[in-house]
């Protein structure tokens, strides 16, 4: 099933609604990429709170897409990552080490926003 | 005189039927002399200082119970009831006091009470003393065995129960600030207890909306490399719903034994003491607490 991406200001959340394949995710990977560069996107929202599983891919792919949209200028926060995920998650060593997280979609964009003003006071 | 071998026990064991005769034959000696053997009994517990956390009343009465249960157990050869009383009883004593080598004492006091008195009567027939005996050993025994172990596992189920309460206790999550949150850490932690520490907090992360966790493990006296990776582990999880984790209360002892033996915590964030970590969490929330005086001379 492929994942729904919205646009909202500078920002692309893509809301999963439901279990993914493999495939799915690489497929969420190329396109969340590609519509940063296409829509000048300075954030990227990825909401997991439909899931209740995450293997091994699945964390590799949000790592992934955090590193690339990184790299193509946009920040990026996982948010809605549920108790029981996060502690099996844990369990296995899946700790998503340098990814940003957040509870959910309101905090998720309260960090991106804060992430905005940091940049700007840089410059 | 009889010889060296009449004195040893029978060969073979009695035949079940020789043995129901003799037990009822017994069973008869000690409801006769229940007054007296009852007396002695209770006399003996209170010379060997036994259930000294009960009144010499309390000890009669409840010798008395245990006699006609234990004479009932030696007729019949089922322990129902004398079990059913023994967990009964020691649901009384336990909260009292009573150790288990007092009730196993008490219970092998009466045995030895009982054989002194079969040894006074049958002491002028060797032959029948040990047939009565082969007949009243293997069930004395069986009943204090039953009833030792009744006692302790009647100790075990209160203990497990009361582990149970301490459990549900020892584990509170409290806000003391809009988003902020405080897990004060008290005792050991082992695996299972890391586990619904950590459980409890991401439920408490995610209903009360925080932004910060103040775990504060001042009063956990001793860390191992097990339970630093379940802290670890703890932090890491909280990281993944989006709060932050602030450690606090490290004595030098739990320092110390941390650097020796190498746990990687470079990614915990820890400050000193409670206050210093509430301190902290405030200002990464957004908050300042000021004195009233100075809020007032700005103002």
């Amino acid at each position: 099933m492929e994942v729904p991406i919205l646009k909202q200001g500078t920002y692309l959340i893509a809301s999963i609604q439901s279990a993914l394949t493999d495939a799915d995710l690489s497929q969420l990977r190329e396109a969340l990429v590609a519509r940063v560069g296409k829509y000048r996107a300075r954030g990227v929202i990825v909401d997991v709170t439909a899931l209740d599983v995450m293997d091994s891919f699945a964390v590799r792919t949000l790592r992934d897409i955090t590193h690339m949209a990184r790299l193509r200028g946009a920040e990026t926060v996982i948010v809605g990552i549920q108790p029981e995920v996060a502690f099996a998650m844990v369990q296995l060593g899946l700790t998503l080490k340098g990814v940003a997280t957040a509870l959910d979609l309101e905090e998720g964009l309260a960090f991106l926003n804060t992430k905005a003003r940091e940049r700007i006071d840089r410059a | 005189m009889s010889t060296p071998k009449d004195r040893s026990p029978s060969p073979q064991p009695p035949s079940a039927e020789e043995t129901a005769g003799l037990l009822r034959e017994l069973v008869s000696h000690l409801r006769q002399n229940r007054t007296q053997l009852r007396e002695e009994w209770a006399r003996r517990i209170t010379r060997a200082q036994l259930l000294t956390a009960m009144t010499e009343e309390e000890i009669f009465a409840e010798a008395t119970s245990v006699y006609d249960n234990y004479v009932e157990a030696l007729e019949t050869g089922t322990f129902e009831a004398l079990q059913a009383y023994a967990r009964n009883l020691s649901e009384r004593i336990i909260p009292r006091g009573v150790e288990t080598h007092e009730v196993v004492g008490i219970v092998l006091l009466l045995r030895d009470v009982l054989a002194r008195s079969l040894f006074a009567k049958y002491h002028e027939d060797f032959n029948k003393l040990n047939r009565i005996l082969d007949a009243y050993e293997p069930a004395a025994n069986r009943i204090a065995n039953r009833v030792a172990v009744g006692f302790v596992q009647e100790r075990e189920r209160v203990i497990r129960q009361q582990q149970e309460a301490i459990r549900e206790l020892s584990t509170p999550v409290l806000q003391v600030r809009e988003r902020l949150l405080i897990l004060p850490i008290i005792g050991v932690i082992d695996p299972q207890r890391a586990r619904q520490l950590t459980e409890q907090l991401l439920r408490a992360i995610r209903t009360n909306r925080a932004k910060v966790v103040v775990i504060d493990i001042t009063g956990v006296a001793a860390m191992d490399a097990n339970v630093a990776n379940n802290l670890v582990q703890t932090v890491e999880a909280a990281r993944l719903l989006g709060a932050t984790v602030i450690v606090t209360g490290l004595s030098p002892e739990i320092a110390q034994t941390l650097v020796t033996i190498g746990v990687d915590l470079s990614e915990m964030a820890t400050v000193g003491d409670l206050q210093g970590g509430i301190e902290e969490a405030e200002r990464l929330i957004g908050y300042k607490v000021l004195p009233l005086s100075e809020t007032t001379a700005t103002a």
